[in-house]
């Protein structure tokens, strides 16, 4: 059992050796740090943002969407939503919202789990921290895409609006309103979260797979 | 503008690697505020005009068909809004006998709205809610409606001498009652009957920080509305002035914290509180110093012959701070349960003093400093200045000419009086400009006088002091006029507003009843150049007076800050239905109707009473856009609601006549507006007795 524990927590670092080649070992610890902070700080903003403009709403209508929660002008949007018979935005992502804070501060733990996991188990516990944004932007999609095709087909507008997929970044249009899509400050920290992991796994990987393999060379070698 | 939002984001984005770190946290709502206010159609930056001979020549050309000469143009350019530009002013204008408030731009001259205060207006839904209508009661005098009122004078709330843009309050000269409208909402939220006189004409007025609004009375009448025949006019009937306490705070009149003064039957007239050199004081003029009782069925001379036999008439000074210890300390008595200080008083405490005044004047106003009185002769060509330094000084050394019938001390006309400047026939009101001047009505020769004050305005222009300027004609028989901010104690200029009572061939004809003329000048150059440069007609009321506040210091609300609001109260109501608490409930014979308006429909859409039941019906308007305002109405029930967006009301009625009754929705909300409509079915009572338990469709109350 502790050999198990032992080969995915994979070997330490020899004191002297540290000592001798601190930047090597302090790189990836640091930028996993600074990404685990990133993805931290991205709960507390947007990461997406949709503008609604029609003539009747000469500033227009706002939209913001966090991991945990739709801002802005939801009610209007519902509001008119429901004359081309789309479900209130309430309904969609109920689960991905409320398990976003959950699920960050896993990824955060899991993270910082890897830090301490020299072996290349590591690069698995990092992988969904590093994969988050694109997943978000997915699902996004996916939502906006089954409430705009799921239109339903007695709503007072249904014979002028047909079903559509909305425009998740850019410029996108329905009914007498243009929309324009992007993604927020929150998204983008996320991106760098996900990028200096993959960095940092770099660096992980750098500093300790000679580690591994020596510790692998070992043990065959004790076991010959 | 996708760039500007890229590189907004970037550089965000650059600033919160930068800090990184946990306060980021907390600077978070700030960014992400600021990121949602950005816009993607911004307005359009103004162009410097760059007139082509080829837009000269279309010009000439329109010019020449619309038979348009240069000043035409130029008062074209000076006072066309394009679509979308908002004024620069707002001219907040009594309606006279619509006993309404309009709400004018400036200088486009377009009518913005008018705010119901005096009258039921349906399209405001004001008056229009039932059997206990807290509008209906407020409109109640001595128990009985009265469903009009001749507005006169708008005062807006000051602060320190200036509008500071949150008050209105304007008083109605038929019945003596005083409204107070919160300019948040743009609503009347008070009506004050006084309790000692039946009409007035000196209201509203306020103290320079509106500790109290004046409202000076007009035809004197045995105060708390008594009676006496008009052979005791000089014994019994008598004048008064009140000074409304107004709570800030509480948005409101607070009428157990008023009093008034009695004053002699001479006619008060107009009124204006003092301010900086003249602070603490109220004047009013006065005609009728004859104390002519009219009678001409009798072979008595008609009062416009008796009440100006006399030379001079007075004006009032009254030092209301000391009035206001007075009434602290208990010197009042009560008239009709409302404490009056009676005139023996006012003498022996000092609190009123005369001035002597040319016969049946109009106006008295106050120069922005607060040194100058000015009172407008009205039947002679002169307005008449005191300064207040003199007026003070005559006080203090008691020069007084005499006294009047009730001992009220006069002061000596030659000792408070300033100077007298000539302007022309039938001079009214005065009010004021940046620039030294004064400007005053003259209703006989039509014409709008421009003249120059002295004293520390002597520098602020050219012209000779105390001097005559310019005369231009208005059309036709101007009434008050308006300055922008032209009564505070700093007066804006550029803009004044001749309200010119008589129009006569200005407009197209309208039937024997013609619109009155509101014309706009253009004061901003100094000297002889003072044009007209825009007529409006308002054919809706006789307005009297108006003030014109900048735009940019009204702090309204754009929707209700809550859904669920109650205007009445000016907070949430805890009895506003929300969304998923609608439906009907019945207790006895009282049904409860909790009903919401959103677009594009009511919720309930069916309601079922019985014959005779009082229904007491809640609506709110579930809505947070702008102008997404619904309206409610029952026809033959005379109910009609306006719904702005957030807005609750409530109101209660008996369901005494049968049969089905749609109510919908009166103010065209959206695209299914036709459709947001519902039934109010009211059961005949001996059907209601046979088959009350009889299911239907309806929302039943049970
Ligand atoms: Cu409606």
């Amino acid at each position: 059992m502790s050999r198990l524990l032992a080969a995915i927590v994979g070997p330490r670092v020899p004191e002297d050796e540290l000592r001798a080649r601190r930047a090597r070992y302090l790189a990836p610890t640091l930028t996993l740090m600074l990404a685990r902070l990133l993805l931290l700080v991205s709960v507390f903003l947007p990461y997406w943002h949709m503008e609604l403009v029609a003539p009747q709403y000469p500033n227009g209508l706002f939209l913001t969407a966090h991991v945990s929660h739709l801002s802005g002008d939801v009610r209007e949007i519902d509001g008119l939503n429901h004359y081309i018979g789309m479900r209130p935005l309430g309904e969609a992502a109920a689960f991905e919202r409320a398990a976003a804070v959950w699920a960050i501060l896993a990824m955060f733990l899991l993270v910082e789990g890897a830090a301490f996991v020299h072996s290349r188990w590591a690069t698995l516990l990092a992988l969904p921290a590093a994969t988050f944004p694109i997943a978000f932007l997915v699902d996004l999609h996916l939502w906006m895409r089954t409430f705009g095709l799921n239109l339903d087909p007695d709503a007072p507008l249904s014979s002028s609006v047909k079903p559509f997929v909305p425009t998740v970044i850019g410029e996108g249009g329905i009914g007498q309103f243009r929309t324009f899509a992007d993604l927020g400050v929150g998204f983008w920290l996320a991106a760098a979260s996900s990028a200096l992991t993959i960095v940092g796994f770099y660096f992980h990987r750098r500093a300790y797979r000679p580690l591994t393999l020596r510790a692998g060379a070992e043990r065959t070698g004790r076991a010959a | 503008m996708k760039t500007t939002g890229s590189t907004f984001r970037f550089r965000t984005l650059a600033m919160t690697a930068a800090l990184g770190g946990a306060c980021l946290g907390m600077l978070a709502p700030e960014a992400s505020a600021q990121e949602s206010r950005r816009r993607r159609g911004g307005a359009e930056a103004a162009k410097p005009v760059e007139l082509t001979a080829e837009h000269v020549g279309l010009l000439t050309k329109i010019a020449d068909e619309r038979r348009l000469n240069v000043d035409d143009l130029l008062a074209a350019a000076k006072t066309f809004m394009p679509s979308g530009r908002h004024d620069e002013y707002v001219l907040f204008s009594s309606g006279g006998q619509s006993g309404q408030v309009f709400a004018i731009g400036v200088p486009s001259m377009r009518l913005l709205r008018s705010i119901a205060v005096f009258t039921p207006e349906s399209w405001q839904g004001y008056g229009f809610s039932g059997d206990n209508d807290h509008v209906a009661e407020s409109l109640k005098i001595m128990g009985k409606p009265v469903l009009w009122g001749d507005t006169h004078h708008p005062a807006l709330s000051e602060t320190g001498g200036e509008y500071d843009g949150e008050w209105l309050f304007i008083g109605d000269k038929a019945n003596a009652r005083v409204a107070v409208i919160d300019l948040r909402d743009w609503e009347t939220k008070q009506i004050v009957k006084n309790p000692l006189t039946i009409s007035d004409h000196g209201a509203a007025f306020v103290t320079p920080d509106t500790e109290y609004i004046v409202e000076g009375g007009q035809y004197a009448t045995v105060l708390g509305y008594g009676y006496a025949p008009p052979e005791q006019y000089k014994e019994a009937y008598r004048g008064m002035v009140t000074l409304w306490k107004f709570d800030r705070v509480k948005g409101r009149i607070d009428e157990a914290r008023s009093f008034a003064l009695e004053l002699p039957p001479y006619w008060q007239d107009l009124a204006d509180a003092g301010k900086r050199a003249s602070d603490g004081f109220i004047f009013i003029n006065s005609f009728n110093a004859e104390m002519a009782a009219g009678g001409v069925e009798r072979g008595e001379p008609p009062f416009e012959a008796g009440a100006s036999k006399r030379d001079m008439d007075y004006l009032h000074i009254i030092d209301w701070r000391k009035a206001e210890a007075a009434f602290k300390a208990g010197k009042a008595k009560a008239i009709n349960g409302f404490p009056v200080i009676m005139l023996e008083t006012s003498v022996a405490e000092g609190l009123l003093h005369f001035a002597p005044e040319p016969k049946s004047p109009h106006g008295v106003d106050i120069t922005p400093n607060g040194q100058f009185i000015i009172v407008a002769g009205k039947l002679d060509p002169h307005v008449t200045v005191y300064s207040i330094d003199r007026v003070k000084r005559a006080i203090a050394e008691k020069k007084f000419s005499g006294q009047d019938a009730y001992g009220v001390p006069i002061l000596d006309f030659d000792a408070v009086k300033e100077v007298q400047v000539e302007l022309g026939l039938g001079p009214l009101h005065t009010q004021f400009d940046d620039k030294g001047y004064a400007y005053t009505s003259l209703f006989l020769d039509s014409a709008v006088a421009r003249w120059t004050l002295g004293g520390e305005y002597e520098s602020l222009n050219s012209d000779r002091p105390w001097k005559l300027v310019q005369k231009t004609p208005v059309q036709y028989n101007i009434g008050h006029l308006s300055a922008a901010e032209g009564d505070t104690v700093s007066p804006d200029g550029r803009y004044l507003i001749s309200m010119s009572k008589w129009s006569v061939d200005r407009f197209l004809p309208t039937g024997p009843l013609l619109p009155q003329n509101f014309q706009l000048l253009d004061i901003s150059q100094p000297g002889a150049t003072m044009p007209v440069i825009y007529d409006m007609p308002l054919g809706v009321g006789e307005p009297h007076y108006c003030q014109m506040i900048k735009a940019d210091k009204l702090k309204t609300w754009k929707v209700y800050p809550e859904v669920g609001w109650n205007p009445h109260t000016q907070r949430l109501d805890p009895n506003a239905p929300r969304q998923g608490q609608e439906g009907v409930t019945r207790s006895g014979d009282h049904v409860l109707v909790n009903m919401t308006a959103v677009r594009s429909h009511f919720h309930p859409e069916h309601v079922e009473v019985n014959e005779g039941d009082t229904v007491t019906w809640r609506i709110t308007a579930v809505e947070t856009a702008q102008d997404a305002t619904h309206g409610f109405c029952i026809g033959a029930y005379n109910i009609n609601l306006s719904l702005e967006p957030g807005e609750f009301a409530e109101f209660t009625f008996v369901a005494d006549k049968p049969g089905t009754y749609p109510f919908y929705c009166t103010e065209f909300c959206s695209a299914l507006h036709l459709e947001m409509m519902g039934y109010f079915h009211v059961k005949p009572k001996a059907v209601s007795a046979t088959d009350a338990d009889e299911a239907s469709g309806a929302v039943v109350a049970r």
